[in-house]
Formats: structure tokens, C-alpha cells, sequence
């Protein structure tokens, strides 16, 4: 019987850290894209939630920092799926503090999104770096 | 920054449609139409309960 290289599994072994672009695409949107060379969908990516990110600044969005009950511990949750925008914001004291208007409500929404698409993107990234997609 | 309800509404459409598309597709074409999509379910909805409540709030 003949015998055939077995592919995936030499595949498997040169994969090397798996995991890289997940925690880079967590820290910093796009960027998992962009180690795999996606260059283009990285920076659609990156643009997308950077944009969302800074634009619930701008309308004085509150950024989560303490947990205090179930709602607020989902919020800290999301927030933190922006990565280094979530920590940068938060070491420069950015981000409106009780929610006054309805675009501050608004605001704040758009920085939970923007955390929630980051883990997105970044497991989409993680996903193609192990060829569960093209 | 104080924009409009309606461009609220737009611009969370736009990058969150840009995002599932991208992320939820393989093929640029299919993340295309996915992402168009899911734009117009995003901003169609708004529109549809905006009237619901309106009427109800008559």
C-alpha cells in the first residue's frame, strides 16, 4: 500500500502560536487580519470599529469601569472587548460619566457595540489563521 | 457630537453591517450582499417600529 504525506497534520505542526491573531485582533482592531495578510478586510474591520468606538466618545458615551449590577457587569463586558481603545480611553479619562441625553445613550451603546464587534472580528481572525475559513 | 436619531441609526447600521458581513461570509461578493443586508434589515426595522410606536403613542 502506498503511503501519502499526512498534509494536515505537517500543516498543524508549522501553524506555530495559533492564537496570536486573536489576542493581537483583540487588542488592536484589524490587526489580526493584518498579520494574515488580509489587508483589506483588516483595515474595513479596523475602520469600522474605531470609527463606532470614537464616535460614542464623541457623543459623551459613558465607558463602563465598575461593576455595580447584572446590566452593569455586561456593559464592563463589552467594553473591554475593545482592547487598548477601551484602556487608552479609560487611562485618559475619556468618556462622558452618567448618561444626561439620549445621544450620551446612544454613545454608549456604540462603544458596548464596538467592544462586541472587536471579539468578533478578532475570532473571525483566529478562525482563519486555523483554516476553519477561507 | 450630537447627531440626529436617523444618523445614529445610519452610521451604527453602516460599521455593523460592514463587520457581519466581513466576518460571517468567505467570499468578498457574498460579504457584500450579506453586509447590504443586513444594512437594510438594520435601518428597514428601525423605520417599522418607529411607526409602530408612533401609532400607538396616538
Amino acid at each position: 500500500m502506498a503511503t501519502t504525506p499526512n498534509k494536515p497534520a505537517a500543516a498543524k505542526t508549522s501553524q506555530g502560536f495559533v492564537y496570536l491573531p486573536l489576542i493581537a485582533g483583540w487588542l488592536i482592531p484589524g490587526a489580526g487580519h493584518f498579520l494574515l495578510r488580509k489587508w483589506i478586510r483588516g483595515t474595513l474591520l479596523a475602520v469600522s470599529i474605531i470609527a463606532m468606538f470614537a464616535l460614542g466618545l464623541a457623543m459623551q458615551g459613558k465607558l463602563y469601569t465598575s461593576a455595580q449590577d447584572i446590566l452593569d457587569m455586561l456593559g464592563v463586558a463589552g467594553d473591554l472587548g475593545g482592547g487598548l481603545l477601551y484602556f487608552l480611553s479609560r487611562a485618559a479619562g475619556w468618556g462622558g460619566t452618567p448618561v444626561q441625553t439620549t445621544v450620551a445613550d446612544y454613545g454608549t451603546k456604540f462603544i458596548v457595540v464596538a467592544g462586541l464587534l472587536n471579539i468578533i472580528a478578532a475570532v473571525d481572525a483566529h478562525n482563519l489563521r486555523t483554516g476553519r475559513k477561507s | 457630537m450630537h447627531p440626529s436619531h436617523f444618523l445614529a441609526v445610519l452610521l451604527f447600521a453602516l460599521f455593523a453591517s460592514t463587520v457581519f458581513g466581513i466576518t460571517m461570509r468567505d467570499t468578498p461578493p457574498k460579504m457584500f450582499r450579506y453586509g447590504a443586508y443586513c444594512f437594510v434589515l438594520f435601518v428597514g426595522s428601525v423605520i417599522v417600529f418607529s411607526w409602530v410606536m408612533f401609532l400607538i403613542a396616538r
